[in-house]
Protein backbone atom coordinates (compact mmCIF):
# COMPACT_ATOMS: atom_id res chain seq x y z
CA UNK A 1 0.00 0.00 0.00
CA UNK A 2 1.47 3.35 -0.95
CA UNK A 3 0.71 6.24 1.26
CA UNK A 4 0.62 9.76 -0.06
CA UNK A 5 1.25 11.13 3.41
CA UNK A 6 4.31 9.10 4.36
CA UNK A 7 7.91 10.11 4.19
CA UNK A 8 10.20 8.43 1.67
CA UNK A 9 11.76 5.13 2.72
CA UNK A 10 15.53 4.79 2.88
CA UNK A 11 16.94 4.76 -0.62
CA UNK A 12 18.49 1.43 -1.52
CA UNK A 13 21.88 1.83 -3.13
CA UNK A 14 22.03 5.51 -2.30
CA UNK A 15 22.60 7.43 0.88
CA UNK A 16 19.58 8.16 3.01
CA UNK A 17 18.98 11.79 3.94
CA UNK A 18 18.16 12.73 7.51
CA UNK A 19 14.36 12.95 7.89
CA UNK A 20 14.14 12.23 11.61
CA UNK A 21 15.41 14.76 14.10
CA UNK A 22 16.51 14.72 17.73
CA UNK A 23 15.80 18.16 19.21
CA UNK A 24 15.64 19.93 22.56
CA UNK A 25 12.31 21.76 22.51
CA UNK A 26 11.05 24.33 24.98
CA UNK A 27 7.87 23.72 26.97
CA UNK A 28 5.25 26.44 26.39
CA UNK A 29 2.55 24.85 28.52
CA UNK A 30 1.83 21.58 30.32
CA UNK A 31 -1.64 21.66 31.86
CA UNK A 32 -4.41 19.28 32.89
CA UNK A 33 -7.18 18.96 30.29
CA UNK A 34 -9.58 17.18 32.59
CA UNK A 35 -9.20 14.93 35.60
CA UNK A 36 -7.13 12.35 33.78
CA UNK A 37 -5.23 13.94 30.92
CA UNK A 38 -2.48 16.51 30.44
CA UNK A 39 -1.71 18.56 27.35
CA UNK A 40 1.93 19.36 26.62
CA UNK A 41 2.66 22.23 24.24
CA UNK A 42 6.21 22.51 22.87
CA UNK A 43 7.76 25.30 20.85
CA UNK A 44 9.08 23.67 17.66
CA UNK A 45 10.81 24.90 14.51
CA UNK A 46 8.64 25.26 11.42
CA UNK A 47 10.86 22.89 9.41
CA UNK A 48 10.27 20.07 11.89
CA UNK A 49 6.51 20.68 12.04
CA UNK A 50 6.21 20.70 8.26
CA UNK A 51 7.60 17.15 8.23
CA UNK A 52 4.86 15.92 10.60
CA UNK A 53 1.88 13.91 9.38
CA UNK A 54 -1.34 13.00 11.21
CA UNK A 55 -0.88 9.60 12.88
CA UNK A 56 2.89 9.88 13.33
CA UNK A 57 4.59 9.93 16.72
CA UNK A 58 7.63 11.23 18.57
CA UNK A 59 9.89 9.30 20.94
CA UNK A 60 10.23 11.46 24.06
CA UNK A 61 13.20 11.42 26.41
CA UNK A 62 11.28 11.90 29.65
CA UNK A 63 13.27 13.94 32.18
CA UNK A 64 14.50 12.67 35.53
CA UNK A 65 12.15 14.77 37.68
CA UNK A 66 10.38 14.21 40.97
CA UNK A 67 12.51 11.17 41.84
CA UNK A 68 11.51 9.38 38.64
CA UNK A 69 14.31 7.92 36.50
CA UNK A 70 12.70 6.80 33.25
CA UNK A 71 15.34 5.21 31.01
CA UNK A 72 13.98 4.34 27.57
CA UNK A 73 12.25 6.95 25.46
CA UNK A 74 8.43 6.97 25.50
CA UNK A 75 6.60 6.94 22.17
CA UNK A 76 3.71 9.41 22.03
CA UNK A 77 1.40 10.13 19.11
CA UNK A 78 1.17 13.71 17.87
CA UNK A 79 -1.95 15.43 19.20
CA UNK A 80 -1.51 18.57 17.13
CA UNK A 81 1.14 20.23 14.96
CA UNK A 82 0.94 23.84 13.82
CA UNK A 83 3.75 25.04 11.52
CA UNK A 84 2.32 28.59 11.50
CA UNK A 85 2.21 28.88 15.30
CA UNK A 86 5.40 26.88 15.79
CA UNK A 87 3.72 24.44 18.19
CA UNK A 88 3.80 20.69 18.72
CA UNK A 89 1.13 19.23 21.05
CA UNK A 90 0.90 15.94 22.94
CA UNK A 91 -1.97 14.64 25.07
CA UNK A 92 -1.16 12.04 27.74
CA UNK A 93 -2.53 10.27 30.75
CA UNK A 94 -0.25 9.98 33.79
CA UNK A 95 0.26 6.25 34.25
CA UNK A 96 3.92 5.43 34.94
CA UNK A 97 7.39 6.76 35.66
CA UNK A 98 7.74 8.40 32.23
CA UNK A 99 4.44 10.28 32.25
CA UNK A 100 4.80 11.19 35.95
CA UNK A 101 8.11 12.84 35.05
CA UNK A 102 6.57 14.52 31.98
CA UNK A 103 3.77 15.93 34.15
CA UNK A 104 6.38 17.84 36.19
CA UNK A 105 7.63 19.84 33.19
CA UNK A 106 6.97 23.57 33.49
CA UNK A 107 6.95 26.44 31.03
CA UNK A 108 10.50 27.16 29.89
CA UNK A 109 11.84 23.65 30.61
CA UNK A 110 13.51 21.69 27.81
CA UNK A 111 12.36 18.31 26.50
CA UNK A 112 14.40 16.15 24.13
CA UNK A 113 12.21 14.69 21.38
CA UNK A 114 12.97 12.48 18.37
CA UNK A 115 10.75 12.40 15.32
CA UNK A 116 8.53 12.59 13.44
CA UNK A 117 8.38 8.79 13.27
CA UNK A 118 6.29 6.12 11.58
CA UNK A 119 3.63 6.08 8.89
CA UNK A 120 0.69 8.46 9.24
CA UNK A 121 -2.94 8.10 8.20
CA UNK A 122 -3.76 7.59 4.57
CA UNK A 123 -6.52 9.74 3.07
CA UNK A 124 -6.97 8.78 -0.57
CA UNK A 125 -8.11 11.45 -3.05
CA UNK A 126 -11.54 9.87 -3.49
CA UNK A 127 -12.20 9.40 0.23
CA UNK A 128 -14.60 12.29 0.84
CA UNK A 129 -16.64 11.07 3.80
CA UNK A 130 -14.47 9.88 6.68
CA UNK A 131 -15.68 8.29 9.91
CA UNK A 132 -13.52 7.94 12.99
CA UNK A 133 -14.56 5.82 15.94
CA UNK A 134 -12.50 6.00 19.10
CA UNK A 135 -12.63 5.84 22.83
CA UNK A 136 -10.73 7.52 25.68
CA UNK A 137 -7.18 8.58 24.94
CA UNK A 138 -7.53 6.99 21.51
CA UNK A 139 -9.33 10.18 20.54
CA UNK A 140 -6.00 12.00 21.04
CA UNK A 141 -4.29 9.81 18.47
CA UNK A 142 -7.10 10.48 16.00
CA UNK A 143 -7.31 14.22 16.69
CA UNK A 144 -4.70 15.19 14.03
CA UNK A 145 -6.79 13.26 11.50
CA UNK A 146 -9.48 15.89 12.01
CA UNK A 147 -6.89 18.56 11.33
CA UNK A 148 -5.77 16.80 8.15
CA UNK A 149 -9.38 16.18 6.96
CA UNK A 150 -10.07 19.86 7.52
CA UNK A 151 -6.98 20.88 5.52
CA UNK A 152 -7.98 18.56 2.68
CA UNK A 153 -11.62 19.69 2.75
CA UNK A 154 -13.04 16.24 3.58
CA UNK A 155 -16.08 15.63 5.71
CA UNK A 156 -15.35 13.91 9.01
CA UNK A 157 -17.77 12.31 11.41
CA UNK A 158 -16.26 11.56 14.82
CA UNK A 159 -17.97 8.93 16.94
CA UNK A 160 -16.50 9.69 20.37
CA UNK A 161 -16.93 7.08 23.08
CA UNK A 162 -16.30 7.42 26.82
CA UNK A 163 -17.48 6.18 30.21
CA UNK A 164 -19.52 9.32 30.84
CA UNK A 165 -19.99 12.70 29.13
CA UNK A 166 -17.55 14.52 31.49
CA UNK A 167 -14.51 12.62 30.23
CA UNK A 168 -15.29 12.84 26.54
CA UNK A 169 -12.07 13.97 24.98
CA UNK A 170 -11.35 16.35 22.13
CA UNK A 171 -14.99 16.99 21.25
CA UNK A 172 -14.55 20.76 21.07
CA UNK A 173 -11.39 20.27 19.06
CA UNK A 174 -13.18 18.08 16.51
CA UNK A 175 -16.12 20.49 16.37
CA UNK A 176 -13.88 23.52 15.71
CA UNK A 177 -12.43 21.65 12.77
CA UNK A 178 -15.85 21.21 11.23
CA UNK A 179 -16.35 17.56 12.15
CA UNK A 180 -19.79 16.15 12.90
CA UNK A 181 -19.72 14.81 16.47
CA UNK A 182 -21.60 11.74 17.62
CA UNK A 183 -20.98 11.31 21.36
CA UNK A 184 -21.71 7.91 22.89
CA UNK A 185 -21.25 7.07 26.57
CA UNK A 186 -21.57 4.10 28.91
CA UNK A 187 -23.68 6.03 31.42
CA UNK A 188 -26.20 6.97 28.74
CA UNK A 189 -26.16 3.40 27.39
CA UNK A 190 -25.26 4.55 23.88
CA UNK A 191 -21.71 3.10 23.59
CA UNK A 192 -22.58 -0.57 23.08
CA UNK A 193 -21.22 -2.29 20.00
CA UNK A 194 -24.77 -3.12 18.85
CA UNK A 195 -25.75 0.56 19.03
CA UNK A 196 -22.55 1.65 17.23
CA UNK A 197 -23.25 -0.86 14.47
CA UNK A 198 -26.74 0.59 13.99
CA UNK A 199 -25.37 4.14 13.93
CA UNK A 200 -22.70 3.32 11.34
CA UNK A 201 -25.10 1.32 9.15
CA UNK A 202 -27.40 4.36 9.13
CA UNK A 203 -24.50 6.56 7.98
CA UNK A 204 -23.61 4.13 5.19
CA UNK A 205 -27.27 3.96 4.07
CA UNK A 206 -27.53 7.75 4.27
CA UNK A 207 -24.77 9.88 2.79
CA UNK A 208 -22.28 7.03 2.66
CA UNK A 209 -18.86 6.34 4.21
CA UNK A 210 -15.59 6.19 2.21
CA UNK A 211 -13.18 5.19 5.00
CA UNK A 212 -13.02 4.29 8.69
CA UNK A 213 -10.36 5.19 11.24
CA UNK A 214 -9.93 3.84 14.74
CA UNK A 215 -7.37 2.90 17.37
CA UNK A 216 -6.82 1.08 20.60
CA UNK A 217 -9.94 -1.03 21.06
CA UNK A 218 -10.35 -4.68 20.13
CA UNK A 219 -14.14 -4.42 20.03
CA UNK A 220 -14.09 -1.40 17.73
CA UNK A 221 -11.52 -3.09 15.48
CA UNK A 222 -13.66 -6.19 15.12
CA UNK A 223 -16.81 -4.15 14.48
CA UNK A 224 -15.19 -1.99 11.80
CA UNK A 225 -13.59 -5.03 10.14
CA UNK A 226 -17.02 -6.66 9.91
CA UNK A 227 -18.80 -3.56 8.59
CA UNK A 228 -15.89 -2.75 6.26
CA UNK A 229 -15.99 -6.24 4.73
CA UNK A 230 -19.77 -6.16 4.43
CA UNK A 231 -19.72 -2.94 2.41
CA UNK A 232 -16.22 -2.95 0.91
CA UNK A 233 -15.21 0.17 2.86
CA UNK A 234 -11.47 0.54 3.61
CA UNK A 235 -10.11 1.67 6.92
CA UNK A 236 -7.06 2.24 9.07
CA UNK A 237 -6.14 1.59 12.68
CA UNK A 238 -3.43 3.18 14.83
CA UNK A 239 -1.80 0.63 17.15
CA UNK A 240 0.53 0.66 20.15
CA UNK A 241 3.28 -1.61 21.43
CA UNK A 242 6.18 -1.33 23.89
CA UNK A 243 9.06 0.26 22.00
CA UNK A 244 12.73 0.92 22.51
CA UNK A 245 14.43 2.65 19.56
CA UNK A 246 11.34 3.98 17.75
CA UNK A 247 13.22 3.86 14.44
CA UNK A 248 12.89 0.20 13.44
CA UNK A 249 16.31 -1.02 14.52
CA UNK A 250 15.50 -3.12 17.58
CA UNK A 251 12.39 -5.07 16.48
CA UNK A 252 10.89 -4.80 19.98
CA UNK A 253 7.52 -3.40 18.93
CA UNK A 254 6.18 -6.01 16.51
CA UNK A 255 2.55 -7.12 16.22
CA UNK A 256 1.01 -9.83 14.01
CA UNK A 257 -0.83 -8.87 10.81
CA UNK A 258 -2.70 -10.84 8.15
CA UNK A 259 -1.12 -10.57 4.70
CA UNK A 260 -3.14 -12.83 2.40
CA UNK A 261 -2.91 -16.34 3.87
CA UNK A 262 0.10 -15.53 6.01
CA UNK A 263 0.58 -13.92 9.40
CA UNK A 264 3.53 -11.55 9.46
CA UNK A 265 5.19 -9.64 12.28
CA UNK A 266 5.41 -5.92 11.52
CA UNK A 267 7.09 -3.16 13.51
CA UNK A 268 4.56 -0.72 14.98
CA UNK A 269 7.20 2.05 14.93
CA UNK A 270 8.18 1.58 11.29
CA UNK A 271 5.47 -0.10 9.22
CA UNK A 272 2.96 1.57 11.57
CA UNK A 273 1.73 2.89 13.88
CA UNK A 274 -1.13 3.20 11.34
CA UNK A 275 -2.11 -0.04 9.60
CA UNK A 276 -4.77 -1.33 7.21
CA UNK A 277 -7.77 -2.21 9.35
CA UNK A 278 -8.37 -5.57 7.63
CA UNK A 279 -4.78 -6.67 8.16
CA UNK A 280 -4.80 -5.88 11.89
CA UNK A 281 -5.46 -8.81 14.22
CA UNK A 282 -7.53 -8.62 17.41
CA UNK A 283 -5.44 -9.11 20.55
CA UNK B 1 45.01 17.07 14.62
CA UNK B 2 44.68 13.83 16.55
CA UNK B 3 44.58 10.41 14.94
CA UNK B 4 41.43 8.43 15.79
CA UNK B 5 42.14 5.57 13.39
CA UNK B 6 42.75 2.06 14.62
CA UNK B 7 43.53 -1.33 13.16
CA UNK B 8 41.40 -4.36 14.00
CA UNK B 9 43.02 -7.52 12.66
CA UNK B 10 44.14 -5.90 9.40
CA UNK B 11 40.99 -3.81 8.98
CA UNK B 12 41.63 -0.07 9.18
CA UNK B 13 38.84 1.86 10.91
CA UNK B 14 38.76 5.68 10.82
CA UNK B 15 37.78 5.71 14.48
CA UNK B 16 37.13 3.08 17.16
CA UNK B 17 33.37 3.74 17.45
CA UNK B 18 30.89 1.36 15.86
CA UNK B 19 27.35 0.22 16.63
CA UNK B 20 26.59 -3.01 18.48
CA UNK B 21 24.69 -5.57 16.46
CA UNK B 22 20.93 -5.31 16.93
CA UNK B 23 20.98 -1.61 17.77
CA UNK B 24 21.74 -0.36 14.28
CA UNK B 25 20.20 -0.59 10.83
CA UNK B 26 19.66 1.42 7.66
CA UNK B 27 17.00 3.45 9.51
CA UNK B 28 19.64 5.25 11.59
CA UNK B 29 20.83 6.90 8.37
CA UNK B 30 17.59 8.89 8.57
CA UNK B 31 18.91 10.56 11.72
CA UNK B 32 22.58 11.31 10.86
CA UNK B 33 25.22 10.59 8.22
CA UNK B 34 26.42 7.14 9.26
CA UNK B 35 29.60 7.58 7.21
CA UNK B 36 31.13 9.10 10.36
CA UNK B 37 31.24 5.72 12.12
CA UNK B 38 34.29 3.46 12.38
CA UNK B 39 32.30 0.49 11.04
CA UNK B 40 28.72 -0.55 10.29
CA UNK B 41 27.58 -3.69 12.12
CA UNK B 42 24.34 -5.32 10.99
CA UNK B 43 21.70 -7.02 13.11
CA UNK B 44 22.37 -10.75 13.41
CA UNK B 45 20.89 -12.86 10.64
CA UNK B 46 20.31 -16.59 10.50
CA UNK B 47 19.90 -18.83 7.45
CA UNK B 48 16.36 -19.79 8.46
CA UNK B 49 13.37 -17.47 8.44
CA UNK B 50 12.47 -16.57 11.99
CA UNK B 51 9.57 -14.55 13.43
CA UNK B 52 11.34 -13.85 16.70
CA UNK B 53 10.01 -14.08 20.25
CA UNK B 54 6.58 -13.20 21.67
CA UNK B 55 5.93 -9.67 22.95
CA UNK B 56 6.60 -7.84 25.20
CA UNK B 57 10.16 -7.99 23.92
CA UNK B 58 11.51 -5.13 25.98
CA UNK B 59 11.28 -3.61 29.45
CA UNK B 60 13.40 -1.24 31.48
CA UNK B 61 15.09 -2.12 34.74
CA UNK B 62 16.72 0.55 36.90
CA UNK B 63 18.42 2.62 34.24
CA UNK B 64 19.09 -0.28 31.89
CA UNK B 65 17.02 -2.53 29.66
CA UNK B 66 16.06 -6.15 29.18
CA UNK B 67 15.27 -7.50 25.74
CA UNK B 68 14.26 -10.77 24.24
CA UNK B 69 13.89 -10.22 20.52
CA UNK B 70 14.78 -13.72 19.39
CA UNK B 71 16.73 -12.79 16.24
CA UNK B 72 13.89 -12.38 13.71
CA UNK B 73 15.45 -13.06 10.31
CA UNK B 74 14.29 -12.72 6.73
CA UNK B 75 17.00 -15.13 5.64
CA UNK B 76 20.25 -14.73 3.77
CA UNK B 77 18.83 -14.03 0.28
CA UNK B 78 16.85 -11.00 1.45
CA UNK B 79 19.90 -9.82 3.36
CA UNK B 80 22.21 -10.06 0.34
CA UNK B 81 19.63 -8.43 -1.97
CA UNK B 82 18.57 -5.54 0.24
CA UNK B 83 20.89 -4.88 3.15
CA UNK B 84 24.40 -5.35 1.73
CA UNK B 85 23.74 -3.10 -1.33
CA UNK B 86 22.49 -0.29 0.94
CA UNK B 87 25.87 -0.07 2.66
CA UNK B 88 27.84 -0.08 -0.62
CA UNK B 89 27.08 3.65 -0.83
CA UNK B 90 29.38 4.14 2.18
CA UNK B 91 33.14 3.79 2.49
CA UNK B 92 32.79 2.69 6.11
CA UNK B 93 33.58 -1.04 6.42
CA UNK B 94 30.56 -3.32 6.70
CA UNK B 95 30.62 -6.00 9.40
CA UNK B 96 27.94 -8.65 9.03
CA UNK B 97 26.68 -10.40 12.15
CA UNK B 98 25.57 -14.01 11.75
CA UNK B 99 24.37 -16.85 13.92
CA UNK B 100 23.43 -20.50 13.55
CA UNK B 101 21.78 -23.28 15.51
CA UNK B 102 24.49 -25.81 14.65
CA UNK B 103 28.16 -25.43 13.78
CA UNK B 104 27.53 -26.64 10.21
CA UNK B 105 24.56 -24.25 9.63
CA UNK B 106 26.68 -21.47 11.03
CA UNK B 107 29.62 -22.25 8.73
CA UNK B 108 27.38 -22.49 5.65
CA UNK B 109 25.94 -19.04 6.38
CA UNK B 110 29.45 -17.71 7.00
CA UNK B 111 30.43 -18.83 3.53
CA UNK B 112 27.24 -17.37 1.99
CA UNK B 113 27.83 -13.89 3.40
CA UNK B 114 31.45 -13.83 2.23
CA UNK B 115 30.62 -11.46 -0.60
CA UNK B 116 31.94 -8.23 -2.05
CA UNK B 117 31.08 -5.31 0.18
CA UNK B 118 31.50 -7.25 3.44
CA UNK B 119 34.72 -6.36 5.29
CA UNK B 120 34.44 -8.70 8.28
CA UNK B 121 32.05 -11.21 9.80
CA UNK B 122 30.96 -10.98 13.41
CA UNK B 123 30.00 -14.46 14.56
CA UNK B 124 27.44 -14.32 17.33
CA UNK B 125 28.51 -17.47 19.17
CA UNK B 126 26.52 -16.32 22.21
CA UNK B 127 23.42 -18.00 20.75
CA UNK B 128 22.19 -21.45 21.81
CA UNK B 129 23.80 -24.50 20.23
CA UNK B 130 20.81 -26.80 19.73
CA UNK B 131 22.95 -29.84 18.92
CA UNK B 132 24.38 -29.97 22.38
CA UNK B 133 22.27 -28.91 25.33
CA UNK B 134 20.97 -25.58 24.06
CA UNK B 135 23.72 -23.71 25.87
CA UNK B 136 25.52 -20.96 23.95
CA UNK B 137 28.61 -22.02 21.99
CA UNK B 138 30.67 -19.43 23.86
CA UNK B 139 29.78 -20.71 27.33
CA UNK B 140 32.46 -23.39 27.11
CA UNK B 141 35.97 -23.42 25.60
CA UNK B 142 35.42 -26.75 23.78
CA UNK B 143 32.25 -25.73 21.91
CA UNK B 144 33.79 -22.32 21.20
CA UNK B 145 36.87 -23.94 19.64
CA UNK B 146 34.80 -26.42 17.58
CA UNK B 147 32.48 -23.82 16.06
CA UNK B 148 35.32 -21.36 15.39
CA UNK B 149 37.29 -24.05 13.54
CA UNK B 150 34.36 -24.65 11.18
CA UNK B 151 33.75 -20.93 10.70
CA UNK B 152 37.44 -20.34 10.01
CA UNK B 153 37.32 -22.85 7.15
CA UNK B 154 34.23 -21.15 5.68
CA UNK B 155 35.65 -17.70 4.96
CA UNK B 156 38.80 -15.75 4.22
CA UNK B 157 37.29 -12.60 5.79
CA UNK B 158 38.28 -11.46 9.29
CA UNK B 159 36.21 -13.27 11.91
CA UNK B 160 35.11 -11.39 15.01
CA UNK B 161 33.82 -13.75 17.70
CA UNK B 162 31.12 -12.20 19.90
CA UNK B 163 31.43 -13.70 23.36
CA UNK B 164 28.82 -14.07 26.07
CA UNK B 165 28.98 -12.88 29.67
CA UNK B 166 26.98 -15.97 30.62
CA UNK B 167 30.10 -18.03 31.25
CA UNK B 168 32.38 -18.70 34.18
CA UNK B 169 35.35 -19.33 31.90
CA UNK B 170 36.02 -16.02 30.17
CA UNK B 171 39.82 -16.33 29.64
CA UNK B 172 39.55 -19.98 28.56
CA UNK B 173 36.74 -19.22 26.09
CA UNK B 174 38.69 -16.23 24.73
CA UNK B 175 41.78 -18.39 24.17
CA UNK B 176 39.68 -21.13 22.57
CA UNK B 177 38.19 -18.58 20.16
CA UNK B 178 41.65 -17.39 19.17
CA UNK B 179 42.96 -20.95 18.77
CA UNK B 180 39.89 -21.83 16.70
CA UNK B 181 40.66 -19.00 14.28
CA UNK B 182 39.04 -15.78 15.55
CA UNK B 183 40.79 -12.61 14.36
CA UNK B 184 39.17 -10.42 17.02
CA UNK B 185 36.84 -10.75 20.01
CA UNK B 186 33.72 -8.70 20.66
CA UNK B 187 33.25 -8.59 24.43
CA UNK B 188 30.43 -9.03 25.12
CA UNK B 189 26.79 -9.82 24.39
CA UNK B 190 23.93 -9.27 26.89
CA UNK B 191 23.67 -10.94 30.29
CA UNK B 192 20.78 -13.33 30.94
CA UNK B 193 18.35 -11.61 33.29
CA UNK B 194 14.71 -11.44 34.40
CA UNK B 195 12.08 -9.01 35.65
CA UNK B 196 8.62 -9.69 37.13
CA UNK B 197 5.64 -7.33 37.39
CA UNK B 198 4.71 -7.64 41.08
CA UNK B 199 1.08 -6.67 40.47
CA UNK B 200 0.31 -9.24 37.78
CA UNK B 201 3.08 -11.61 38.99
CA UNK B 202 3.94 -12.20 35.36
CA UNK B 203 7.44 -11.96 33.87
CA UNK B 204 7.83 -8.60 32.16
CA UNK B 205 9.13 -10.24 28.97
CA UNK B 206 7.03 -12.52 26.78
CA UNK B 207 9.93 -14.95 26.59
CA UNK B 208 10.31 -15.16 30.40
CA UNK B 209 13.96 -14.07 30.40
CA UNK B 210 16.07 -11.74 28.31
CA UNK B 211 19.38 -10.01 27.93
CA UNK B 212 20.45 -7.13 30.16
CA UNK B 213 22.11 -4.20 28.41
CA UNK B 214 22.83 -0.58 29.22
CA UNK B 215 24.91 1.11 31.93
CA UNK B 216 24.46 -1.64 34.54
CA UNK B 217 26.21 -4.12 32.23
CA UNK B 218 29.26 -1.92 31.73
CA UNK B 219 31.45 -2.99 34.67
CA UNK B 220 30.89 -6.64 33.78
CA UNK B 221 31.77 -6.12 30.12
CA UNK B 222 34.79 -4.03 31.11
CA UNK B 223 36.07 -6.79 33.40
CA UNK B 224 35.65 -9.30 30.58
CA UNK B 225 37.30 -7.07 27.98
CA UNK B 226 40.26 -6.66 30.32
CA UNK B 227 40.52 -10.41 30.90
CA UNK B 228 40.23 -11.17 27.17
CA UNK B 229 42.94 -8.63 26.31
CA UNK B 230 45.18 -10.20 28.96
CA UNK B 231 44.57 -13.78 27.88
CA UNK B 232 44.82 -13.48 24.07
CA UNK B 233 46.95 -11.71 21.47
CA UNK B 234 44.09 -10.69 19.15
CA UNK B 235 42.24 -7.34 19.27
CA UNK B 236 39.34 -6.96 21.67
CA UNK B 237 36.31 -4.84 20.79
CA UNK B 238 34.57 -3.70 23.96
CA UNK B 239 30.77 -3.81 24.12
CA UNK B 240 28.36 -3.39 27.02
CA UNK B 241 26.74 -0.28 28.45
CA UNK B 242 29.02 2.19 26.67
CA UNK B 243 27.22 5.56 26.59
CA UNK B 244 29.89 8.27 26.80
CA UNK B 245 33.41 9.08 25.59
CA UNK B 246 34.60 8.40 29.17
CA UNK B 247 33.21 4.87 28.90
CA UNK B 248 35.10 4.39 25.61
CA UNK B 249 38.37 5.65 27.14
CA UNK B 250 37.90 3.26 30.06
CA UNK B 251 37.53 0.29 27.69
CA UNK B 252 40.57 1.36 25.63
CA UNK B 253 42.69 1.68 28.78
CA UNK B 254 41.48 -1.80 29.82
CA UNK B 255 42.89 -3.18 26.56
CA UNK B 256 40.12 -2.86 23.97
CA UNK B 257 41.17 -1.62 20.51
CA UNK B 258 37.69 -0.42 19.60
CA UNK B 259 34.18 -0.36 21.06
CA UNK B 260 30.59 -0.96 20.11
CA UNK B 261 27.81 1.34 21.29
CA UNK B 262 24.41 -0.32 21.64
CA UNK B 263 21.57 0.58 23.97
CA UNK B 264 22.83 4.19 24.29
CA UNK B 265 21.70 4.76 20.70
CA UNK B 266 18.11 3.93 21.74
CA UNK B 267 18.25 6.70 24.33
CA UNK B 268 20.18 9.20 22.20
CA UNK B 269 20.13 8.27 18.52
CA UNK B 270 23.17 10.50 17.91
CA UNK B 271 25.14 9.09 20.87
CA UNK B 272 27.91 7.71 18.61
CA UNK B 273 28.35 11.07 16.85
CA UNK B 274 28.71 12.82 20.22
CA UNK B 275 31.14 10.17 21.49
CA UNK B 276 33.43 10.51 18.44
CA UNK B 277 33.57 14.31 18.85
CA UNK B 278 34.24 14.09 22.59
CA UNK B 279 36.88 11.41 22.17
CA UNK B 280 38.71 13.70 19.75
CA UNK B 281 38.50 16.61 22.22
CA UNK B 282 39.80 14.39 25.02
CA UNK B 283 42.88 13.37 23.01
CA UNK B 284 43.59 17.02 22.15
CA UNK B 285 43.21 18.02 25.78
CA UNK B 286 45.47 15.21 26.96
CA UNK B 287 47.95 15.96 24.15
CA UNK B 288 47.79 12.41 22.85
CA UNK B 289 48.65 12.08 19.15
CA UNK B 290 46.69 8.89 18.60
CA UNK B 291 43.81 7.04 20.20
CA UNK B 292 46.07 3.99 19.95
CA UNK B 293 48.22 5.50 22.71
CA UNK B 294 45.42 4.66 25.16
CA UNK B 295 45.01 0.97 24.37
CA UNK B 296 45.97 -1.35 27.21
CA UNK B 297 47.52 1.38 29.36
CA UNK B 298 45.82 0.27 32.55
CA UNK B 299 48.20 0.47 35.50
CA UNK B 300 47.48 -2.88 37.12
CA UNK B 301 50.99 -3.46 38.50
CA UNK B 302 52.18 -7.04 38.61
CA UNK B 303 48.99 -8.85 39.49
CA UNK B 304 49.00 -12.61 39.91
CA UNK B 305 47.29 -14.55 37.11
CA UNK B 306 44.82 -15.86 39.63
CA UNK B 307 43.71 -12.30 40.31
CA UNK B 308 43.60 -11.14 36.66
CA UNK B 309 41.54 -14.12 35.55
CA UNK B 310 39.36 -14.60 38.60
CA UNK B 311 35.82 -15.76 37.92
CA UNK B 312 34.38 -15.12 41.35
CA UNK B 313 33.96 -11.86 43.19
CA UNK B 314 36.62 -11.76 45.91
Amino acid sequence: MTNALTKPASAIGGRAEPVVFERELTVLANDPVNGEYMRLVLEAPRGLLELCRAGQFFNLLCPALGGETPYLRRPMSIYGFYPDKGELHFLYKVTGAGTRALARLREGDALNVMGPLGQGFRIDDDWQRLVLVARGVGLATLAPLALEANRLGRHLTAICSARHPDVLMSIDYFRELGATIVPVTDTEGTSSIAHLETLIEEMIAGEGVDAFYTCGSNRLLTLLQTIGKRHGIPGEIALEQQMACGLGMCHCCVRPFRKGQKTVQLRVCREGPVFDIQEAMPW
Amino acid sequence: MVDLSIDVAGLRLKNPIMPASGTFSEELAEVFDIECLGAHVTKTITADLRDGNPTPRVCEVGGSMLNSIGIPSKGVAAFLDKVVPFYRAYETPLVVSISGNTADDFARLCSEVTVEGVAAIEVNISCPNIEEDGKAFAIRPSSTYDVMRKLRQATHLPLWAKLTPNTGETPEVARAAQEGGADALVVANTLLAMAIDIRSRRPKLGNLMGGLSGPSLKPIALRMAYQCAKSTTIPVIGCGGISTAEDVIEFLIAGASAVQVGTATFINPTAMVTIIAELERYLEREKLASVRDLIGTVIDEEQKEGVVFMEAAP
